[in-house]
């Protein structure tokens, strides 16, 4: 077990907190760097998957994990990051730019359907956002002569300065970069105020209010992040996918998204990539064990969409804290050893709160 | 006398469709001191609370504090001018520490924009620093020193409303408003809840305002008593004559007549 001494505020507000966290990011860090050599180029496509959906997911948990607020819409975020992208990249903007306004025009995007959510919560807001969904991918198939409408639209390679990302490898890395980078801002973000008022909001609306938290700026501003974080993704996707039809950014995949992030964890940063994995390796897995079957199991058209639901309907119901929460639990028990309870994440019953305030 | 009162409150009505909550509720909070109101179940005590908090809005009646008329306040401005509260039913941040609750406590005295903070600047590096500074503060004033670090959803009731108490400090208040501070807590954690509380307005010079029915806590700290009973004014004085006055005992106790209604007839 790690006993930490703690001796300056530094410590709890440094990103690494102990030796380990530094070693084992590090070796993260050296394997992602050279990942191109040693995974074959299928697996460096699916690392990048992994990569672009962890940057989506890192802006849907910001959402959902600790602003409280479920969006069943944050595919047309990517879609108008995959677009603008696509658009931008077809006239020559060199690659920074047209990520940066895909994030901004996303943003501006989620600014918008971010009003409801000053109203509305729970599972009314996630009709809006769902509304919302609907619409936006309607409109990329009838906005024909933006978006190529249901023919499709397709989308140039990385370039910036001069310089070309031709190939898989230095994608992977343009990918790599701009990850990380999300990531850093999301984990600055979540330990100074504006995160911590996130998470205010989250639990408790009235009292956040009362500790001078401005509800509608906070709950729009996480909106706003989300959906650039999102558009930040969906740009990336659309160069990694290199064709954008409007059936890419549909219902299905909205559920895929909130579905990734509830199976990683919801309130924790690693649940988005943990849960980027998992939605991307599924599919590996099933088409792994699929030829193991009776035909009539392995064969069956909706064998996929069967198990993503058994498997989230598990997840609820026995680890509602996701991977991420399995993974602790794991942690804790080789720390602790031989002295893990079973009850120990068990949480006492919320106390009675007063609904009257509501 | 409104010269020299932190918080006045004059003519306050609230109607809640055909339910007048609080009708014609006048008082005066003067610095300084412990001013508590009490009254029996739905006598509107929680509801003043609320009106002051800005989470209702009168249908009548002013309020001023410090100078300022508080009705023209937005109600996330309100801890910013320094009036802080705690709720009857724990309203804490479930899922996250003790620290974070605090931390979140001190959101008012921010500085850094949201792009500093993306990139978590030296200035909001520093900024953190002070702020735990002052949370570190609290900690050490109400003992909490050994739950720093705990998620406020594994902690006993006890325990959160001294977290609850030390989070509503963390804004730094010139007057706090604490609702039932008692309810919940054993006679030992009572104890010590009157003994913070008097701590607060000597040692931190806070006025406090509170509601409660613990009568032997009332009369430890108060300095005034306000009786309410179905939304107005009954008594307002030193808990003692509060105590032995006629309306107060009545709308506790019930009158004569009532208890020789209830008596078998002989």
């Amino acid at each position: 077990m790690r006993f930490i001494l703690k001796t300056s505020y530094d410590q709890d507000i440094r990103l690494a907190q102990h030796g380990g966290h530094v070693f084992w990011y590090a070796v993260l860090l050296l394997a992602l760097l050279t990942a191109p050599w040693w995974m074959g180029e299928y697996g460096l496509a699916q690392l990048t998957f992994i990569l672009i959906y962890g940057t989506v997911g890192l802006g849907l948990m910001l959402l959902s994990g600790y602003t409280g607020l479920f969006s069943l819409g944050h595919a047309a975020f990517l879609g108008v990051g995959a677009y603008t992208q696509g658009l931008l990249a077809s006239q020559g903007w060199p690659f920074p730019a047209s990520l940066a306004l895909a994030a901004g025009l996303s943003a501006a995007v989620g600014v918008v359907v971010g009003l409801p959510a000053l109203r509305v919560k729970g599972v009314y807001l996630g009709i809006a956002t769902m509304a919302f969904g609907f619409i936006a991918e309607e409109v990329f198939a009838r906005w024909e002569s933006v978006t190529g409408g249901n023919a499709g639209l397709s989308v140039a390679q990385v370039q910036m300065f001069g310089w070309t990302a031709d190939g898989s490898t230095p994608f992977y890395f343009v990918c790599l970069v701009v990850t990380v980078l999300c990531t850093l801002v999301v984990v600055n973000l979540l330990r100074s105020p504006t995160g911590r008022a996130f998470v205010a909001i989250r639990d408790s609306e009235i009292s956040a209010q009362s500790m001078g938290i401005h509800l509608a700026r906070y709950k729009t501003l996480s909106f706003a992040t989300s959906a650039a974080l999102a558009g930040i993704g969906g740009a990336l996707y659309a160069h990694q996918i290199r064709f954008l039809s409007p059936e890419q950014f549909n219902i299905i995949q909205s559920i895929d998204l909130l579905l990734m992030v509830v199976i990683g964890g919801l309130g924790s940063v690693h649940g988005a990539f943990l849960g980027a994995i998992f939605l991307i390796g599924l599919p590996q897995a099933i088409a792994a064990v699929k030829d193991w079957l009776p035909d009539a199991i392995g064969q069956a058209p909706g064998l996929k969409a069967v198990v993503y639901g058994a498997v989230l309907i598990a997840f609820v119901l026995f680890e509602p804290l996701g991977l991420y929460g399995r993974w602790l639990k794991v942690r804790t028990w080789f720390q602790m050893f031989p002295f893990y309870r079973k009850g120990m994440f068990k949480r006492q019953k919320a106390f009675t709160r007063s609904d009257r305030l509501r | 006398m409104r010269g020299d009162a932190l918080l006045s409150a004059r003519n306050l009505q609230v109607r809640f469709g055909g339910v007048l909550a609080v009708n014609g509720v006048g008082f005066d909070v003067r610095p300084g001191e412990v001013f508590t109101l009490i009254g029996p179940n739905g006598a509107g005590k929680t509801t003043v609370f609320n009106l002051i908090s800005r989470i209702y809005t009168p249908t009548a009646g002013t309020l001023q504090y410090d100078g300022q008329d508080l009705l023209a306040v937005a109600p996330h401005r309100i801890a910013g001018m320094g009036i802080a509260r705690t709720f009857q039913n724990i309203e804490l941040f479930e899922h996250a520490t003790v620290l974070q609750n605090l931390l979140i406590g001190r959101h008012i005295h921010r500085r850094s924009s949201v792009w500093s903070e993306m990139v978590f600047a030296p200035a909001v590096r520093q900024a953190e620093r002070d702020t735990r500074a002052k949370v570190e503060e609290v900690i050490d004033f109400l003992d909490l020193q050994h739950f720093r670090d705990t998620m406020v959803a594994g902690l006993p009731y006890g325990v959160r409303k001294v977290v609850e108490l030390a989070r509503a400090l963390a804004t730094g208040p010139k007057l706090l408003l604490l609702d039932e501070p008692s309810s919940g807590l054993n006679v030992e954690e009572t104890g010590d809840m009157a003994f913070w509380i008097r701590d607060i307005v000597d040692d931190l010079g806070i006025t406090v305002l509170m509601v409660e029915h613990d009568m032997s806590l009332v009369s430890r700290v108060s300095d005034r008593v306000l009786a309410m009973n179905q939304g107005e004014v009954l008594a307002l004085g030193t808990p003692a004559e509060v105590q032995s006055h006629p309306g107060v005992v009545e709308a506790y106790l019930g009158t004569a007549d009532d208890v020789s209604s209830l008596r078998r007839p002989s």
